[in-house]
């Protein structure tokens, strides 16, 4: 899968397509993200992929890492902290887990 | 902007912390009676919150010991072991802790928190993985800062959550050193240690175990929970603290590794602060032959716990989830937890306030811990003080609602 690595520089568009071979799509890590920072939505403005995490919504930096937690194993990966550290949207958010689940094989 | 702007928040919420009365974050002991009372606020008030678990602080034979050594090598150090050298009493205190755990090699540490910032983030460096416990307490948090190691946090006391992260590594190179605590600072739970060392045996990993809360309280002899579910071996490093059971303060880390002593040149929290003073010295290696002499104390540590527990438990109150010399009372939100921690003071007891973000999972809690040498009669009294304030605060329901539940 080296190549499906390479691919995810160069395109986004096949990114999906090879997720989709592999059960998951962007959108779904994109949802289940969101699934999570529900709980946290300050007022009517909804949650999209350039959400801010830390500063658009009303969860606490502990909140956020157990989170990810939970993301890490419904997505089986892990992310070390000083990934998470450099973080900011449900966008990066997500490239980060589809970026490592493309590494891993 | 200003140097504090970044603390607005936190500084808000200290200040509606403050605005209810009393300050928990900057209490005063006027003057300190015995390990389990003090003056605060001008009234003679019981301890339930010192870490004073076997109330050696005012142990008369560790104090003629304290004193002894101040006559006899004065008041401090004044340089760490590296540039000034050890006094032969660090040496023989090093000794006897790695007697004490059946360990080949200890360091002794200024403090705890400095023997956990250290150790831990020189053990794991650069190309290695360091894998915590989600609950780890804040000197391990910044032992993650310091390493240049890849950091992963797995869920609290879920061996199988550290599986997973083990695995994911597959074959990477690079060691694996896993960071558990014997018992959890906050709710007093312990880990499930013999699960942990199963995972971490399978896959190779180093383990490093925290014993600073149950140091004393656990294991046949108290040398804590590796020694009570019979894994010292399986302990790569035992990390503890002189601060609480010991009643002084110091931090240790022992192991069997044979090129441990390489730490005393690599850890920097070692060798750039100044070694314990030999009042301390002296007190710690007194406490430790208490311990050892008198295992009653422990007995009396543990009938305390499930005073306080059992009693708690029984007035419906929401606890950690199992018996330890900490125990940890689960509050609604942040201001009834400070406001039922200043009810408690003013009724005369002390314990200490816990809210986020010191807390594991965001929550509030009054954080008790037991001393040896707490009487039944003190215990029962805070169960019933505690009762009535819960009662008052609508955080218990009226005596006569319980009763008609059926509970």
């Amino acid at each position: 899968m080296r190549t499906a690595h390479q691919l995810t520089v160069e395109n986004d568009g096949i990114v999906d397509t090879i997720a989709l071979a592999r059960g998951i799509l962007r959108a779904d890590v994109i949802r289940e993200i969101c699934l999570h920072l529900e709980p946290y939505q300050a007022g009517e403005k909804p949650i999209t992929g350039e959400t801010v995490i830390a500063k658009d919504l009303t969860i606490d930096s502990l909140a956020i890492m157990d989170m990810v937690m939970e993301l890490e194993d419904r997505f089986d990966v892990s992310i070390p902290m000083s990934v998470i550290a450099e973080i900011h949207t449900v966008d990066q958010l997500a490239d980060t887990i589809q970026d490592l689940r493309a590494a891993r094989s | 902007m200003g140097l504090f702007d970044r603390h607005a928040g936190l500084l808000e919420a200290y200040r509606d912390v403050r605005t209810t009365g009393l300050d928990p974050f900057q209490i005063r002991m006027e003057r300190v009676l015995s390990p389990t009372e003090a003056i605060i606020n001008g009234k003679p008030t019981l301890l339930v919150g010192t870490n004073n678990y076997f109330g050696l602080t005012f142990d008369p034979s560790c104090m003629e010991a304290a004193i002894e050594a101040i006559r006899a090598e004065g008041t401090g150090t004044t340089g760490s072991r590296i540039a000034n050298g050890s006094y032969t009493e660090h040496v023989a205190l090093e000794q006897e802790i790695a007697q004490f755990y059946g360990k080949k090699h200890c360091m002794v540490f200024t403090t705890g928190y400095q023997a956990n910032l250290g150790v831990i983030s020189t053990l794991a460096d650069q190309g290695d993985f360091l894998l915590i416990d989600a609950d780890s307490h804040a000197s391990i948090y910044d032992a993650c800062k310091m390493t240049r190691a890849e950091v992963v946090r797995f869920k609290h006391n879920d061996p199988s959550s550290l599986e997973a992260r083990l695995r994911r590594l597959g074959d990477k190179p690079g060691n694996r050193v896993v960071v558990l605590e014997g018992i959890y600072s906050m709710l007093g739970d312990s880990a499930p240690l013999k699960e942990f060392i199963e995972v971490c045996k399978k896959y190779g990993a180093y383990v490093l175990v925290d014993e600073a809360h149950s140091l004393g309280a656990l294991g046949d002899n108290g040398r804590g929970l590796c020694e009570a579910v019979g894994v010292l071996d399986d302990c790569h490093f035992i990390v503890g603290t002189f601060s609480k059971t010991l009643g002084a303060i110091g931090g240790y880390c022992v192991s069997d590794d044979p090129d441990f002593d390489i730490l005393r040149v690599t850890v920097r929290s070692y060798m750039f602060t100044a070694s314990l003073p030999p009042s301390i010295v002296a007190s710690v290696r007194q406490a430790l032959r208490v311990v050892k002499a008198r295992p009653e104390l422990r007995k009396q540590l543990w009938d305390n716990v499930s005073t306080l527990y059992d009693g708690l438990k029984d007035q419906g109150f929401i606890l950690g989830p199992e018996h330890g010399p900490v125990v940890g009372v689960h509050l609604p939100d942040r201001m009834t937890a400070i406001g039922f921690w200043r009810a408690m003071l003013e009724a005369g007891i002390y314990v200490n306030v816990a809210v986020p973000p010191a807390t594991p999972n965001g929550v509030s809690l009054l954080r008790c811990s037991l001393c040896a040498v707490h009487t039944s009669e003190q215990l029962e009294h805070m169960v019933e003080v505690m009762t009535g304030i819960a009662r008052q605060m609508g955080v218990l329901p009226p005596p006569k609602l319980r009763v008609a539940s059926g509970r």
